[in-house]
């Protein structure tokens, strides 16, 4: 087994508002290795991009507080470190991606310099040895003639290419664990297969570690190892991305794969779960998905759910798996 | 076969670029290139295509909200373009309504929904308003909103239950055509169903037709009778649902649905490879000459770069393209 490059435990991240705590990530474990990619899939709300951002340590201030837990990346617990000693990990060791290429890039400076910011920030290299680093960052993520690239401004770019700017600057340091939020979202299909394939070339060139945040299956089927389902704050279910689709446990990750229209079957009528996720600041007492839920117990209105292994690699929370 | 409703003839659209003081007109964006298709009653007619593709302009056409360049759209087997203002306002406009992608651009935030509702039935019929807000409880009924929001905001919606109230909007007049503009795509995975399954449903119960407009090929085949896989303003591929993802004819169909196909990497060993396309969808302000889709199509010959191929008839649906003769 390859080395363990991320590790959260128990994450709590909540957003403290005139109307009380929003419990955004509500004990949220898991772990990522070298060279794996490991899909966080979930509905908007359920607190996929905030784990991204705690482990990030760019929760929106003052409001998103980490409350418990750990955030172990490369043996280091980043929630003990300074702000300062924070700023030399991030766009270093671990970095972002964001959904919307057009409001991640500074719309007045040509893409080169962008790379170039945290090539300056993190290298330490001489100015003459800049430019071919930022020069590679594009060729890493396959932007034809990189060269005449540098100069033009975001604006001159199609959604696709932009977004392969966006990766550069990402990959621009060689960090060891990339957090990817949504990247694919804003682009068209045939551009999302070809982002896609780019991701895995990377991989394969860097080893690096991929944390994958969507709500789309599609592209969790393409590109994953491992999943964890999130639903209302809490991971429900992890497991290897052929037994999320094969062999799902959790109701609520059954209901989600039933109600994607799938294009090789035709169905008269979509599965669809009735009703809506709960709200973060009024949670029941229970398992988080129990009002949905088709097969709830009683025990599920009244007591979370505990985690159980069903196997080395595969863990679930529901009362009806034991 | 179902009655036509809509039938749109080579339908043109091009977009003047001006340059200058004088704002003289220095080039045309193609957006729409000779389009051709039929809308049946009751039936469910979806336009596929990339951003650029030249879709949305497609919708705005027929809901009247766009001139075209040329072509023509006939409503019932009249030319809508020889309607009067008058006849416009009662023969087309009511019986030809639209749903939004966004639910949270759709609607008047400072508006009740029974305002935003019925604002279509103040508009066009003289009901009082007792009668407008009893027609609107009904529709909220039928949407699975429930009479207790119409006193409510937008706000105090979600995104699916403000879908829901949007359609009941479009619903209002009666109309025979909804345009479904990406109906689904701006909601929730386990809300999505809930809404294609409430479109399927009134479609049944009032016998409405639709246009959709969308991106995801999985929807598409979920929701649509007909469909038409659009490239850079044309169609490309055109014909039966079913027989359109059994057997995809273009090049280009056969990439979009290998892209939108939900394949574990195991699974796709044994069976069809994916396939990337390279390169991007080339300008419409300068398309390419021959077939537009030859820059990134991998079985392009000489033949494509050179000349434009015609719509055939190949089985039972229809491509352009050179490989079929």
């Amino acid at each position: 087994m390859s080395n363990v490059v991320l590790q959260v435990e128990d994450l709590h991240t909540s957003f403290f508002t005139r109307m009380g705590e929003v419990k955004a990530v509500d004990g949220v474990s898991f772990l990522i290795r070298e060279g794996e990619t490991f899909g966080i899939v979930g509905e908007s709300g359920c607190g996929k991009s905030v784990t991204g951002l705690s482990i990030m340590r760019l929760l929106p201030e003052p409001g998103g507080q980490i409350v418990g837990g750990k955030i172990i990346l490369e043996g280091k617990n980043l929630l003990e470190l300074s702000k300062k000693a924070m700023r030399a990990y991030r766009g270093k060791i671990v970095s972002m991606i964001l959904q919307d290429p057009m409001s991640s890039l500074n719309p007045v400076y040509q893409v080169g310099d962008q790379i170039a910011e945290s090539v300056r920030l993190h290298q330490g290299l001489p100015e003459n040895m800049v430019e071919p680093e930022v020069i590679s960052a594009l060729r890493l993520l396959r932007i034809p003639a990189p060269e005449v690239r540098i100069k033009e401004y975001p604006f001159q770019l199609s959604g696709g290419m932009r977004q392969r700017v966006v990766g550069s600057i990402a990959m621009s340091c060689k960090p060891r664990l990339l957090i990817a939020d949504e990247p694919t979202t804003a682009l068209d299909s045939t551009i999302q297969a070809q982002y896609i394939a780019l991701f895995e070339d990377i991989q394969a060139k860097t080893n690096v570690a991929i944390m994958f945040i969507t709500h789309d299956f599609g592209v969790i089927s393409r590109i994953c190892d491992r999943v964890g389902v999130m639903y209302a704050g809490k991971i429900v279910e992890t497991a290897p991305t052929r037994e999320i689709f094969k062999a799902p446990k959790h109701p609520y990750t059954v209901a989600l794969i039933h109600s994607v229209p799938r294009l090789d079957q035709k169905d008269e009528r979509l599965f669809s779960i009735e009703g809506q996720p709960p709200s973060l600041m009024n949670l029941p007492p229970g398992c988080r998905f129990c009002p949905r839920c088709t097969v709830a117990l009683d025990v599920c209105k009244e007591q979370q759910p505990p985690e159980v292994k069903i196997s080395d690699n595969h863990s679930v929370s529901c009362w009806r798996v034991k | 076969m179902a009655e036509v409703l809509l039938e749109a003839r080579d339908i043109v659209k091009h977009y003047p670029v001006t340059r200058g003081l004088l704002q003289r007109t220095v080039g045309w964006v193609r957006a729409v290139d000779g389009v051709s298709f039929t809308v049946e009653q009751g039936k469910t007619f979806s336009l596929v295509g990339e951003s650029g593709a030249g879709k949305t302009t497609i919708a705005k056409a027929i809901l009247l909200l766009e001139r075209l360049t040329s072509g023509n759209i006939l409503f019932e087997g009249k030319d809508v373009y020889k309607f009067s203002a008058a006849q416009l306002k009662t023969g087309y406009r009511p019986k030809v309504q639209s749903v939004q992608q966004n639910p949270w651009s759709s609607m008047n935030p400072r508006m009740r929904v029974r305002d935003i509702v019925g604002e279509p039935l103040f508009v066009n019929t003289k009901q009082p308003k007792k009668e407008v807000y009893d027609n609107v409880s009904k529709l909220l009924d039928q949407v699975g909103i429930g009479a207790e929001g119409m006193t409510r905001y937008p706000h105090e919606f979600s995104g699916g239950q403000r879908q829901r109230i949007a359609v009941a909007r479009a619903l209002a007049l009666h109309p025979n055509l909804l345009v479904l503009d990406e109906p689904v795509s701006a909601l929730d995975v386990s809300i999505r169903a809930q809404i294609m399954n409430l479109l399927k449903d009134l479609q049944t119960q009032f016998n409405l037709s639709y246009i959709v407009i969308a991106h995801n090929l999985a929807t598409v085949r979920y929701m649509s009778h007909g469909v038409a896989i659009m490239y850079l303003g044309q169609l490309v591929e055109y014909g039966d649902t079913e027989e359109l993802f059994k057997n995809p004819l273009h090049p280009y169909t056969r990439a979009l649905i290998s892209a939108s196909q939900l394949t574990l990497p195991e699974d796709a060993k044994d069976g069809a490879k994916q396939i990337i396309l390279t390169g991007e969808m080339p300008s419409p302000l300068n398309p390419p000459p021959g077939c537009r889709f030859h820059t990134r199509c991998a079985e392009a010959g000489e033949l494509c770069s050179k000349e434009i191929p015609d719509m055939r008839q190949v089985g039972k649906n229809y491509v352009k393209c050179h490989h079929y003769k």
